[in-house]
């Protein structure tokens, strides 16, 4: 299942957050969306998930969802959204339930996205007992259980501190390798989008809109810490921003 | 090296306040004892305080003639009745006040208006209303839990984390298993807290209920025993309701420690 954008537009009253963004997420890739603080990236994938509609502009589901898919639009988010007063295994509960998968099918699932994200032995622990990169995991953990087409991730890594984030990083590329999902990745962090990012889409200061679109081709099972082709690709994507995050600072500091 | 140097003066520490069990018992004895001391030497005067070794006398008679469950029996049916009918509609209501635009601007006011009336002053109205037999009563009772119930409920579930709820919607939730699994618990805190005050509130309210038509009933001893200026017997009636808001107290914390445990 692929997801297009056609030319989204918003704005809040009168105030303008973003302009014709037109974006194809193809299936099987991670996307990755940066760009100035406030200019609507969280918005953005708000409008993907359905959770807001934007003014002007649709967003597409091409082709059917893949079967046992309970939730094809999923998202992981950066305050985690664990339910405090569910163990681990109930917060994955919590997703399954509604869609009738209870006692031993809920079991399954769980044991094995536990399994995935190398939390076994964590199911009973109640959140305020995990560190935040644990946290993250449960979250992850829950968005695979839903099997999604779709992950959307609100810059899921920056709670964490950068040894976790390092850490978390290989899990997830380790996850899409041994399981290509699709995924649309917003982050601050330019070394997270050109480690995870088949794309990464740049956006300008607000109103948002598209600079550039940046192809990184090496696979990612071949991206390693300090790579050079990467390094270069992440130089490029700092000269596409530095000037729009400091007309963006400027803004702000102008009112 | 210089090794000179003087430690750092600490000045963190406190503003975290624990339970100490054997405190709060102490404050009472030590009061109890000093009242005691005070009518045996006779700075106190026996008119202005009943001397508590009398009180207690007072209320072993009640025990042993039997007349103590005699009156704490229709108290705490009414007391449970009534506070279970105003805490359990005050929840719902403050529920829907928490989730509904309409139910909020309608009610809002209402529960501000009413909030304020001293419900003592009803009771009058309730007796016309429900009968003077029990009816009235469990009213009163029902009737003043309702009102803080439902502002703490309502507050409560203004407070529960929206990225939560954002959070069920994005995994496709159904609306009413978003209320029961995340907003529910989530308003549980301030629920539990809420009902502290409103349980109290039915304690006290419990007298008043009593002040017509009940021949039995801790209220009816109190006010019999008032009325007669009869100091023991009064004391003993306020010991007996002192108990009970003890004991409601320690219930709502081990409910607390319960429910609540998620809680860091
Ligand atoms: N519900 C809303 N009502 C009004 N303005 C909003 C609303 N949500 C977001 N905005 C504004 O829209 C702009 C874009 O917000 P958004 O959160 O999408 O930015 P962002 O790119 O995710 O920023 P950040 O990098 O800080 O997370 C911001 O200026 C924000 O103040
Ligand atoms: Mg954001």
């Amino acid at each position: 299942m692929d997801i297009r954008l056609e030319g989204i537009s918003h704005s809040y009253d009168t105030f303008e957050v973003m302009r014709d963004i037109s974006l194809e997420i193809p299936s099987g890739q991670i996307v990755c969306i940066v760009g100035p603080s406030g200019c609507g990236k969280s918005t953005l994938l708000r409008f993907i998930g359905g959770l807001e509609q934007p003014k002007r502009g649709r967003v597409l589901q091409l082709g059917e969802p893949p079967k046992g898919c309970l939730n094809p639009l999923t998202y992981i988010f950066q305050d985690f959204a664990l339910l405090p007063w569910r163990s681990v295994s109930g917060n994955i509960s919590l997703v399954l339930e509604d869609h009738g998968i209870k006692g031993a099918a809920a079991r399954t699932i769980i044991e094995d996205v536990l399994a995935r994200t190398k939390l076994t032995d964590f199911a009973k622990a109640l959140p305020k007992q995990l560190s935040g990169g644990m946290k993250q995991r449960v979250a992850i953990a829950r968005a695979l259980a839903v099997n999604p087409a779709v992950m959307l991730m609100d810059e899921p890594l920056s709670a964490l501190d950068s040894q976790t984030r390092e850490l978390l990083m290989d899990d997830l590329v380790e996850l899409w390798i041994r399981q290509p999902f699709t995924a649309v990745y917003v982050t601050h962090n330019l070394a997270e989008a050109v480690r995870l990012g088949h794309k990464v889409v740049v956006l300008s200061r607000r109103p948002g809109q598209i600079r550039e679109v940046v192809d990184i081709d090496k696979p990612l099972a071949e991206r390693e810490f300090g790579d050079a082709d990467l390094d270069r690709a992440q130089k490029h994507l700092w000269q596409l921003m530095r000037d729009e995050a400091r007309a963006a600072d400027a803004e702000l500091l102008n009112g | 090296m210089d090794n000179t140097g003087k430690s750092v003066a600490f000045r963190g520490g406190g503003f975290a306040p624990q339970s100490r069990r054997w405190v709060g018992v102490l404050v009472f004895v030590a009061l109890i004892l000093f009242v005691e001391w005070g009518t045996r030497a006779g700075w106190i005067s026996s008119l202005s305080l009943p001397r508590p070794s009398d009180v207690l006398d007072t209320f072993r008679q009640l025990y042993d003639s039997g007349l103590l469950f005699k009156h704490l029996l229709p108290s705490l049916s009414r007391l449970f009745v009534g506070a279970l009918i105003g805490a359990s509609i005050g929840i719902a209501v403050g529920i829907m006040i928490g989730l509904f635009s309409y139910v909020r601007s309608g009610l809002v006011p209402l529960v501000a208006a009413i909030f304020p009336i001293p419900k003592i002053a009803l009771l009058p109205l309730f007796v016309i209303w429900f009968g003077i037999g029990e009816g009235s009563k469990y009213a009163l009772i029902a009737f003043g839990t309702f009102t803080p119930t439902v502002v703490a409920t309502y507050g409560a579930v203004d407070n529960v984390d929206r990225t939560l709820i954002r959070m069920g919607q994005s995994f496709g939730l159904s609306w009413w298993s978003i209320v029961r699994k995340i907003v529910l618990p989530g308003a549980m805190p301030g629920i539990l807290s809420g009902l502290r005050i409103s349980l109290a509130i039915a304690i006290i309210l419990l007298v008043a209920a009593e002040m017509l038509g009940a021949e039995y009933g801790i209220g009816a001893y109190i006010l019999e025993a008032g009325s007669l200026y009869d100091l023991e017997r009064l004391f003993a009636g306020v010991l007996i309701l002192s108990l009970l808001g003890v004991l409601i107290s320690a219930l709502i914390g081990t409910l607390e420690r319960r429910l609540l445990g998620w809680r860091t």
